[in-house]
């Protein structure tokens, strides 16, 4: 009798890139239905928008290259980084920016780098800083957070928003818009009013402005529920979380009237979607548990750093891209002590014929 | 006892239930068995019988020529029907040398049977080493390592603890369970040889916690001299606790050095079925002939664990476990995570032979599209070699030989979990095992260069010797010749002519007999033929030649 001879092991795999994937979709949609309520119909928008033109380009790309498309498809990487890119930028942005983004994105970022699991940098934060740094006036037209019945655009005004770039009507950007509390943070800073005075706006609630401290918190549930199923693990969130958050207690501790508390730093902006979807990214993070404590928590001093003392008032993007660059080394110089050997390591045994 | 950890493993579902529900089967005898001469690392056994001879069971067959190296024994009695190549069970699917036996029926004993040793603790331990030696003795964890190198610490190591190997953590195997609970007696009668023969100071007995029948039989059964000094201990069943390295680490806290061995920190683990093994050969002069095969998984019908002589066809066994089932696809030698899929079931039972593995296409299906690696780390997470499995992938792949082995390729012990929790379906081990091979190949290849290069040199230098020793006579012979003009002889002319003939047909055989010389090393080593080193020289000879003459 004759047998098929494939190679150990002999038992059905535990894991899936595709099923990875799709775990991690899961865990964006709490956070992502939080922002729909309070920014309304475009993030939902945009979430179409960014995963459409992302398996678009995908596709377009891996059969430029001459590769199978039907399972590089299929491997949901493409779905992630639209998914997360729609996430990150102004739900009433304009659809030419979702497709520019996600064309760097996934052309430049993504392929041009070699596909899935060559990329050095995170591709949804290579096409959100294009855009971030190409149209700083798109890119400001975040709508106040009112919760979704007092929104004042229905789902088809959104769409005519995204799809011409105006609001429907005669209503005016300033009316539907308003800064992010980082913007109004940094803002009323900067024209000398003290944290105090600018958190005393009716605005704000206990950390930050009221809803995104919700979106936070349900950012912050999909990612337990990623690091219950194991998906990801506890160091890199926990080190961008304290990254962040000891820099930002310190100089609060210091001169509270100056700087922002460490619990508006952790919960405005992206920085628990950051640290549990973004950061976590294991192509481009760092892959020693070492080295991934030290590239979260470079992340989070980044984070705090730029947005103190640095020209943008959120920086998750930059401060991803910058610790990307060096994870090769810290995987390098973090390599964990091999089983028998002390931390040096006794001169590795070649050769042992 | 307090237990430690080691990093990483996997808790693996346990499936031994279904081979453990019968007793032991003893199969009969097959009419025709096929034995190979060699069963394991180390160099083969040398055929010591002859087509047409007739053996006794138990009879040498195969004499072991070096140290890492195992006899072979007759299984039972017969007549040597063939010695030649045939398939075995080995990852390469190559042929290998065997000794055919054709079974008379009768399995007797005869005179070659080794004297019983009842009083063995009054034997010298040389020859009680050399018992174990005699009995073609090997591990049969699934290493097959020959024990009696084990038995034989270097000078000036001591081992102190000896530890019995009973955690069997692959899923489906459960041949040491079953012997645990079926002969504990003759294990615990090797144990003490072993002992004795070491003269350690303890003896730790590791058991899975999840074979609580194997842990209560040996509890009742530990016999009285044993008593004080043995430790029956239950480890977590964690894939690969088995391994011997880990399994140290989990019971004394210690790490086996890289590329050193248990000895080192004086330590010697055996497996179960090796101290019976050694009871057998001791007590009884029985050699290994027979080991205990789990034959199991969703592929056979009635998975258990059988008694099956060395040589005996897979289908044998199989058939003994109530045959396959009907859409059985695969068929693996060992456990699910190291064993390897055999393409064909006429293979015999070796000395390595722990399992038998038949699984359907939906227990394990043909491996999904290779995915690129993303660098989850889950590889890292899992390793009990603490190494970066996804860093030793991509070196491989790159074939950076000394980054991966900077990286410790060689502490990988290729358990496989890796590759069980790749995402991207990865065959990990395979990448490994290759880069291995690659580098001792490389190894190898460079002592060649290195011979050919030394030999190379010498022969340039004798070349250049004798060149210049020529022409120096060339010119002592002409100014003979000159001389000899001057002196007016009219046959002068001639006698030269003669002169420098004969000198000439002196150089050439001169030089025919240096090379020859030269030559000769050739001979062991086979690729310098191959070698520009080799061919350099004898073009160098050429205008040499034509200077000459």
């Amino acid at each position: 009798m004759r047998f098929r001879t494939e190679s150990s092991p002999h038992m059905i795999p535990a894991h899936s890139v595709s099923g990875v994937m799709q775990q991690v979709l899961m865990a964006l949609v709490p956070g992502t239905l939080a922002m729909t309520w309070f920014f309304g119909w475009g993030v939902l928008v945009n979430v179409l928008l960014g995963v459409l033109f992302a398996v678009a380009f995908e596709a377009a790309m891996v059969a430029a290259r001459k590769r199978p498309v039907m399972p590089t498809l299929a491997d949901n990487s493409a779905i992630v980084t639209g998914w997360l890119f729609a996430l990150a930028i102004p739900p009433l942005a304009p659809f030419w920016v979702t497709l520019i983004g996600i064309a760097f994105a996934i052309i430049v970022a993504k392929h041009l780098y070699g596909g899935l699991g060559y990329n050095p940098f995170n591709p949804a934060m290579v096409g959100y800083v294009v855009v971030l740094v190409s149209f700083p006036r798109e890119m400001a037209l975040w709508p106040a957070p009112d919760t979704l019945p007092e929104s004042p655009l229905t789902l088809l005004q959104t769409l005519q928003t995204v799809l011409t770039g105006s609001l429907p009507g005669a209503q005016e950007w300033d009316a539907v818009t308003r800064a992010t509390p980082l913007d109004a943070m940094r803002e009323g800073l900067v024209s000398g009013r003290t944290v105090g005075e600018i958190t005393a706006s009716p605005l704000f609630g206990s950390f930050t402005e009221t809803g995104w401290e919700w979106i936070g918190n349900f950012f912050l549930l999909g990612g337990l529920y990623l690091l219950f199923r194991r998906i990801i693990h506890w160091h890199i969130p926990v080190a961008v979380i304290l990254g962040v958050a000891v820099p930002a207690g310190f100089f609060w501790m210091l001169d509270p009237g100056s700087y922002a508390s460490p619990a508006f730093h952790v919960f405005s902006g992206a920085v628990i979607i950051g640290a549990f979807f973004i950061a976590t990214d294991p192509v481009s993070a760092s892959t020693t548990p070492l080295g991934r404590i030290l590239y979260g928590a470079g992340i989070g001093v980044l984070i705090f750093v730029i947005r103190t003392w640095g020209g943008y008032p959120d920086a998750v993007a930059f401060a991803v891209l910058l610790m990307n660059m060096v994870a090769p080394t810290l995987d390098h110089l973090t390599r964990p002590r091999i089983f028998g050997r002390t931390r040096g390591g006794p001169p590795p045994g070649g050769g042992h014929a | 006892m307090h237990l430690h950890r080691f990093h990483g493993g996997l808790k693996l579902p346990d499936e031994t239930a279904a081979s453990t529900a019968d007793p032991v089967l003893v199969m009969g005898v097959p009419s025709r068995l096929t034995v190979p001469l060699g069963q394991h690392i180390g160099e083969a056994a040398e055929p010591c019988v002859q087509v047409g001879d007739h053996v006794t069971k138990g009879q040498r067959i195969g004499q072991s020529k070096g140290y890492i190296a195992a006899h072979v024994h007759a299984p039972t009695s017969g007549e040597i029907i063939d010695i030649d190549l045939y398939p075995v069970p080995h990852p390469s699917g190559l042929n290998a040398p065997c000794v055919v036996i054709q079974a008379d029926g009768r399995d007797e004993w005869g005179d070659t049977r080794m004297e019983p040793w009842l009083d063995w603790d009054t034997r010298d331990l040389r020859k009680l080493r050399q018992r174990v030696r005699d009995g073609g003795i090997v591990g049969l964890g699934g290493a097959a390592f020959p024990t009696a190198v084990k038995l034989n610490p270097r000078a000036g190591q001591r081992i102190h603890t000896l530890i019995v190997n009973g955690a069997e953590c692959e899923p489906y195997i459960s041949a040491d369970d079953m012997l645990l609970r079926t002969a504990p007696e003759a294990v615990f009668e090797g144990i003490r040889i072993v002992a004795h023969l070491l003269q350690v100071e303890r003896v730790l007995f590791a058991v899975e916690d999840n074979m609580p029948e194997a842990m209560r039989t040996l509890t009742e059964t530990l016999p009285e001299e044993l008593r004080g000094w043995l430790q029956l201990v239950s480890v977590p069943a964690i894939y690969p606790t088995g391994g011997e390295r880990q399994l140290i680490k989990v019971l004394t806290g210690q790490e086996v050095p890289s590329g050193g061995l248990p000895a080192d920190i004086g330590m010697v683990c055996h497996n179960p079925g090796t101290f019976r093994a050694i009871c057998d050969v001791v007590i009884q002069g029985r050699p290994l002939v027979s080991r205990i095969v789990t034959v199991t998984g969703p592929g056979v019908r009635q998975p258990r664990n059988v008694e099956a002589l060395i040589g005996t066809p897979f289908a044998d066994v199989i058939a003994a476990a109530g045959g396959y089932a009907d859409d059985v696809d695969r068929l693996v030698m060992g456990g699910p995570m190291m064993g390897f899929a055999v393409h064909d079931d006429a293979i015999p039972v070796i000395k390595a032979t722990n399992c038998l593995l038949a699984t359907r296409p939906q227990d394990t299906p043909p491996p999904g599209p290779l995915m690129p690696c993303i660098r989850c780390g889950e590889c890292a997470a899992v390793c009990p070699a603490q190494l970066l499995p996804q860093q030793l992938y991509w070196q491989a792949k790159a074939k950076d030989f000394d980054a991966i082995q900077d990286y410790g390729l060689f502490d990988c012990i290729e358990c496989g979990c890796c590759a069980h929790v790749c995402p991207s379906n990865i065959p990990l081990v395979q990448y490994y095992r290759y880069a291995k091979n690659e580098i001792w190949a490389r190894e190898k290849e460079r002592q060649k260069s290195d011979i050919a290069r030394d030999r190379y040199e010498f022969r340039q230098e004798r070349i250049e010797r004798e060149e210049r020793e020529k022409a120096e006579r060339m010119a002592r012979k002409k100014a003979a010749v000159k001389k000899k003009a001057a002196d007016g002889e009219g046959d002068s002319d001639k006698q030269a002519a003669i002169q420098a003939a004969l000198e000439r047909a002196r150089a050439k055989k001169a030089a025919r007999a240096a090379e020859k010389q030269g030559g000769e090393p050739t001979a062991t080593a086979p690729s310098g033929d191959a070698d520009p080193g080799a061919t350099k020289p004898s073009s160098a000879d050429t205008p040499h030649d034509g200077d000459a003459r």
